[in-house]
């Protein structure tokens, strides 16, 4: 293993011992709930980075993908009486499905077809949700959403359901890493350096694309539907088109491309709105504020930042020695 | 009412509507030839165009005349801005970077719109009194009229412009090959900051002629602009005349589809026409191949 590799192991491994201490020191439910709602975002921003950094495209349709698994799932359990996990799995493959429909025609184009395909698709499921109240609720939201059980046991409570998202967080932390040290993996940043060097070797650029659009869709589809079953209530302005664009945020300014990028992003951005108030106010202008500084400054984001500090004091040390 | 009357008022509403999704869609042409990024802070543009006529007709008392110019004038200066403050500083000059810093400038400019005007729909008189008129069949109100005055007036400069002066013409150049316009002595950085000051000067225009009709708010445009954007990808994406095209066949498209389906999915239509025009014919109605498979 080289030392990116072992370097990887050892971050995860201080995440996960953050992660099963935090609640310890968290006395307060209110932050904890803002820790569950940062893993649900930890997940999907690690799938939309995964897209950026392995298919160099973007999408602003997550948050429409979250939204359908949080209805999906929804809809299923509560006015059908499935399963919450069978209706988990249920949404998660009608989204990758649409994700293929929408991935399949755009991602041969060069250029950013997927970028406007994914923005007019989130508005349209917007539109959908909105106008068919009889099945979704309207703009009054869908309610009455059974959580999830283990063995009898229900995760309702914040608690339990910490334990429940942060495994799902790192979990998909550990299989964007497994996918980049993978054939495709490998094959898409070949595709992302020289996307005619990659052709020519036969790397099949398109499908490579289209199967990493649809798993991260399929990440944001899973948070979406933990999402409806941990609040008991969906509505649609969660996951409207400034939802996409809050979360291409959080991928952005955590640093697009980076595996550690989505963490950074979400951990950074999710408890500001919710715990200083005065955000709320002022949401758009501290989301567009920020975003727009570091695209300028910083295009690498947080964890690009966080390399060059380290990569200073290594150069320092170095000079030392 | 009869079925030719109601097809002319529809027609004509969706005419209406098409003049400002032609406005918004040349302004992303615009912005994308000079620099080929998306531009998603149009709608903004728009949106300021209307705040701005609110404020200089209703609290200044300035007359339309003066007014519309004006408001031009500010959101044209804006949209220089833009270009000279964020997109020509970035340190990045991956287009992904570029288009999600127009994304965030987008964002930043609801934000302070709502800050300064408020979250409620604002009033914005109309430019000559509400009497209504009858035209073939339909009934119209005189900013009907003008708005497709408007924008006709609008789109006859922009030809004269790009066809007929020097300036028009570099920007042109600088949209075919940046780099031999450079050769050729044209600055090119002028020439992408006057594509961005046109952009918000369209954008301004559509927002000050729909306004007396739609009423005028901090997030107004943002509809607005993502429509144009819908009608710019069904004209061919960076093409003028596919724009203008683009515009109006999203607006008739728009206004009958809500006469024969139901108006609660209106705002689907053009949505829709957007995926079938990437799925099926990604170029759009006039524009050129640009397809390339790697």
């Amino acid at each position: 293993m080289n030392r990116e590799g072992r370097a990887f192991w050892w971050q995860l491994a201080a995440l996960a011992a953050a992660v099963a201490c935090a609640p310890l020191m968290v006395g307060n439910p209110y932050h904890l709930n803002v820790l569950n709602v940062m893993a649900l975002n930890v997940l999907v921003v690690t799938g939309l980075n995964l897209l950026i950094g392995f298919a160099g495209n973007i999408s602003l349709g997550h948050a429409a993908f979250y939204g359908l698994g949080a209805y999906i799932s929804g809809i299923l359990t509560s006015t059908h009486g499935w399963d919450p996990w069978l209706a988990m799995l249920a949404a998660a493959c009608v989204v990758a499905l649409v994700a293929l429909l929408i991935g399949i025609p755009t991602l041969r184009l060069a250029g950013n077809y997927l970028v406007m395909a994914t923005l007019g698709f989130n508005l349209i499921v917007t539109i959908l949700i909105l106008q068919l109240d009889e099945f979704t609720g309207g703009p009054s939201g869908f309610s009455g959403i059974p959580p999830l059980k283990i063995m009898g046991h229900s995760l309702a409570s914040d608690q339990d359901f910490y334990w429940l998202a942060w495994t799902t967080a790192l979990l998909g932390l550990l299989l964007a890493r497994n996918l980049a040290d993978s054939r495709v993996g490998r094959g898409l940043r070949a595709l992302h350096d020289s996307p005619v060097a990659a052709a020519a070797v036969g790397v099949p650029t398109a499908a490579y694309k289209v199967q990493v659009f649809v798993l991260s869709a399929i990440y944001a589809s899973v948070a979406g539907s933990l999402y409806a079953h941990y609040f008991g209530i969906v509505s649609p302005t969660t996951f409207d088109i400034f939802a996409s664009v809050e979360l291409v945020t959080m991928c952005l300014v955590g640093g697009m491309g980076n595996l550690w990028g989505g963490f950074f992003g979400a951990a950074f951005l999710t408890p500001l709105p919710l715990v200083l108030h005065v955000f709320e106010e002022y949401k758009d202008i501290f989301f567009g504020g920020i975003l727009l500084l570091l695209l300028i400054f910083q295009p690498q984001g947080l964890a690009g930042l966080w390399a060059r500090v380290r990569g200073a004091r290594a150069a320092r040390a170095g000079e030392g020695a | 009412m009869s079925g030719w009357e109601q097809l002319s008022q529809y027609v004509m509403s969706g005419l209406t509507t098409g003049s400002i999704y032609a406005l918004a869609a040349l302004g992303f042409c615009l912005i994308y030839n000079a620099t080929h990024i998306v531009n998603f802070a149009q709608g903004d543009f728009i949106s300021l165009g209307g705040l701005m006529m609110y404020t200089l007709l209703g609290a200044a008392g300035l007359p339309a005349l003066l007014a519309l110019p004006l408001a031009v004038a500010v959101v044209a200066g804006l949209g220089v801005m833009l270009e000279a403050l964020a997109i020509r500083r970035a340190k990045s000059r991956d287009l992904t970077v570029l288009i999600f810093i127009t994304v965030a400038a987008s964002a930043l400019f609801r934000g302070v719109f709502k800050e300064i005007w408020g979250k409620q729909a604002l009033a914005v008189p109309p430019l000559s009194p509400d009497v209504p008129l009858r035209f073939l069949g339909a009934t119209l109100t005189p900013q009907n009229l003008w708005i497709l005055a408007i924008t006709l007036a609008a789109i006859a400069v922009l030809i004269y412009f790009f066809n007929h002066t020097l300036t028009g013409r570099a920007v042109r150049a600088v949209a075919i090959n940046p780099k031999a316009a450079a050769l050729m002595g044209i600055d090119t950085r002028r020439m992408v900051r006057l594509s961005f000051a046109l952009a918000g000067g369209l954008g301004a225009l559509a927002g000050a002629i729909i306004t007396p009709i739609t009423t005028a708010s901090y997030h107004v445009g943002v509809m607005m602009g993502l429509k144009g954007f819908a009608a710019a990808v069904l004209g061919g994406y960076g093409n003028f005349l596919g724009a203008i095209v683009g515009g109006l066949t999203l607006g008739l498209l728009e206004s009958l589809g809500a006469g024969a389906l139901s108006s609660a999915y209106k705002d689907v239509i053009a949505f829709v026409v957007l995926l079938l025009v990437l799925f099926i014919r990604p170029r759009g109605l006039l524009g050129r191949g640009e397809e390339a498979r790697v």
